[in-house]
């Protein structure tokens, strides 16, 4: 299969999505839910996609490999480059070859995307199975992916039922999951959404190691722009469908220019600053700051 | 509002909420017998008071026990020793029925505004409820108008009434849920992880509404969250809690700039920084 995709080196674009649209079809109503977006992820970058709920994130990474419904239900059009290749054209066969294998993902809920009836080690080392053949040992190839993601006794962890793990230890086995077959791209999709503060920062930390360590490349889809800085090089904001800013990180933190990506921004409440109202969305400021770009 | 009360003059009998060695134990079943082996000491000893007008916050990891001293204080669960005041009066040891006059001055906000509405009843039904119960003198009209001054006061459109829950979003649902439990004028509430599951431009909003909400109602509030950089913006007091107990309390102010405990400092760290 990798004999059709480019090689790979760091710096070099692994991903490229150009104006890609997605719509839905729901009850005779069509859902625009991206609008034209275009996006680039290189070797090792990390880039994170910030926006509120329903501003079209989620769909975003799911198109990149077919995990959307098929038509009618859902059209995605527009071209989606991954090493050069356009998975778009891809047949459900071949997509399967590059989803887990080139490009896993994670998902806000663990508890959820993992299969309650079987346990976590025989998850994984399925998956391993399915995507690595060549792997002799595959027992020893899942206690090794427990070990990368510091899941303390991978021999009896092997045997839990999801159930028995707590959030924050469901992730950690999410990320073991994603991570055994050596993905080149990992979306993770709000992937400390439901868990504690403090855990979520455990699991922001684990993936900062486990991208130096791998060296892959992050789509970090996130509501929360608090997460983004100190991860990602580069952030997209996206406005109901729509791309409204990107740049990076620091300086579009430091100098936002839509007044949707400062709203995102002057929300999150700053510890010692706590005489100061939080920001929230003016709507209609957005709106005719949008006409008015589309007017120039 | 309650910045204008001096930190010296606020003293026991001042408070609204008095909380005294509280303990909830949950009983833990084995064996074929299926007798008590153990306890879970969710909440294991715990004290403070919450002066009137004012909102403490309550922030902690999962599993702390937060939600169990919330419970406790509306009598969700049975406490197994110590005391709670409102006001000189102790509450902790009525029976439901002695406790029914208190539980409109001392209401809810839970943290789901998905499951913890009805999914069958209309919004305006689910606002009205506790009006039937404890105002079940008040003629409907009375109670219809109640409602539509109650969606005002939460930013909904007054025809939000006749609509469903899953019509609604998050933080929408967030603000019927509020309206709901403001529905018998209480003077205390117990706001339980409200906003962790809302996007953070949306917790922005519910966060500003309840500051507005205390000031116009003169609310007392118990706010409880695991994020510390919201506890720490909203309330002026803070509870830190681990493992059943409290190991640290101080000013708002003193929290974020001279915090004492270990437990406080981690925390604190896990806030990311923007
Ligand atoms: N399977 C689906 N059927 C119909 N509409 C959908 C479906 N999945 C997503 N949408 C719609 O697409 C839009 C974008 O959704 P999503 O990408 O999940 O948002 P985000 O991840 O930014 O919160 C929303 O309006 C949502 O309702
Ligand atoms: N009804 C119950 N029966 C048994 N254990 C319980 C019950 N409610 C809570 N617990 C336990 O008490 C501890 C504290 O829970 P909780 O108050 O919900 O914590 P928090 O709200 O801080 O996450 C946890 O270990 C929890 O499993
Ligand atoms: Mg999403
Ligand atoms: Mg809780």
């Amino acid at each position: 299969m990798s004999t059709h995709l480019t090689p790979s080196s760091p710096g070099q674009t692994l991903l490229e999505l150009r104006d890609l649209h997605i719509r839905f079809q729901s009850r005779g109503e069509e859902v625009h839910a991206v609008k034209g977006t275009r996006m680039t992820i290189a070797e090792g970058e990390t880039v994170a996609v910030v926006g509120e709920s329903g501003s079209g994130k989620s769909v975003t990474g799911m198109a990149l490999t077919q995990l959307l419904p098929g038509k009618p239900a859902c059209e995605v059009t527009g071209e989606i480059l991954y090493r050069g290749k356009d998975l778009m054209a891809c047949s459900g066969r071949e997509i399967r070859q590059y989803r887990g294998k080139e490009i896993a993902y994670i998902f806000q809920e663990p508890g959820s995307s993992l299969n309650p009836v079987f346990t976590v080690g025989h998850q994984i080392a399925e998956a391993i199975k399915l995507h690595r053949p060549e792997i002799k040992d595959v027992t020893a190839e899942v206690i090794r992916a427990l070990d990368l993601v510091h899941i303390r006794d991978p021999e009896k962890r092997f045997r839990d039922y999801p159930h028995q793990l707590s959030g924050g230890m469901q992730q950690r086995v999410m990320i073991a999951m994603a991570l055994a077959c050596h993905p080149k791209l990992l979306i993770a999709d709000e992937p400390t959404t439901a868990l504690d503060v403090t855990i979520q920062a455990q699991i922001m930390n684990l993936l900062r190691e486990l991208r130096e360590k791998i060296g892959m490349s992050i789509m970090l889809i996130t509501h929360n722009f608090g997460i983004v800085k100190g991860f990602a090089d580069r952030v997209v904001v996206m406005f109901r469908g729509e791309i409204v800013e990107e740049g990076p990180v620091e300086e579009v933190l430091a100098n936002p220019q839509h007044p949707y990506t400062r709203a995102l921004i002057g929300c999150i409440p700053r510890l010692g600053n706590r005489r100061e109202r939080l920001t929230t969305i003016d709507y209609e400021e957005i709106e005719q700051a949008l006409k008015k770009e589309e007017r120039v | 509002m309650m910045t204008e009360i001096p930190q010296a003059t606020i003293t026991a009998t001042d408070s609204l909420i008095r909380v005294k060695d509280l303990k909830v134990h949950f009983p833990v079943y084995g064996g074929v017998l299926r007798r008590v082996v153990d306890f879970v000491r969710a909440v294991d000893g715990v004290s403070f008071s919450i002066p009137r007008g004012i909102t403490m916050g309550l922030v902690g990891e999962s599993g702390s026990g937060k939600t169990t001293i919330g419970r406790a204080l509306v009598r969700l669960n049975q406490i197994t020793d110590g005391e709670i005041f409102f006001g000189d009066k102790e509450v902790g040891q009525l029976t439901t029925r002695g406790f029914f006059p208190w539980r409109k001055r001392i209401q809810m906000v839970f943290q789901d505004p998905y499951n913890s509405l009805n999914p069958r009843m209309r919004v305006g039904r689910a606002i009205q409820e506790p009006l039937d119960i404890h105002f079940p003198r008040w003629d409907r009209r009375r109670k219809e108008g109640r409602v539509r001054e109650l969606l005002d006061l939460v930013g909904l459109p007054r025809n939000s009434g006749e609509r469903f829950p899953h019509e609604f979003s998050g933080g929408q649902r967030q603000r019927i849920g509020i309206a709901r439990s403001l529905a018998v004028e209480p003077e205390f509430l117990v706001l339980d992880e409200p906003v962790s599951a809302l996007d953070v431009s949306v917790q922005a909003a519910i966060v500003n509404l309840l500051q507005d909400l205390q000031k116009e109602l003169n609310l007392t509030y118990l706010f409880i969250a695991h994020d510390l950089a919201v506890v720490e913006h909203i309330s002026d007091e803070v509870l830190v809690m681990t493992g059943g107990k409290i190991v640290e309390q101080a000013s708002a102010e003193a929290i974020y700039e001279n915090p004492q405990h270990p437990y406080t400092k981690k925390l604190l760290e896990a806030v990311p920084a923007i």
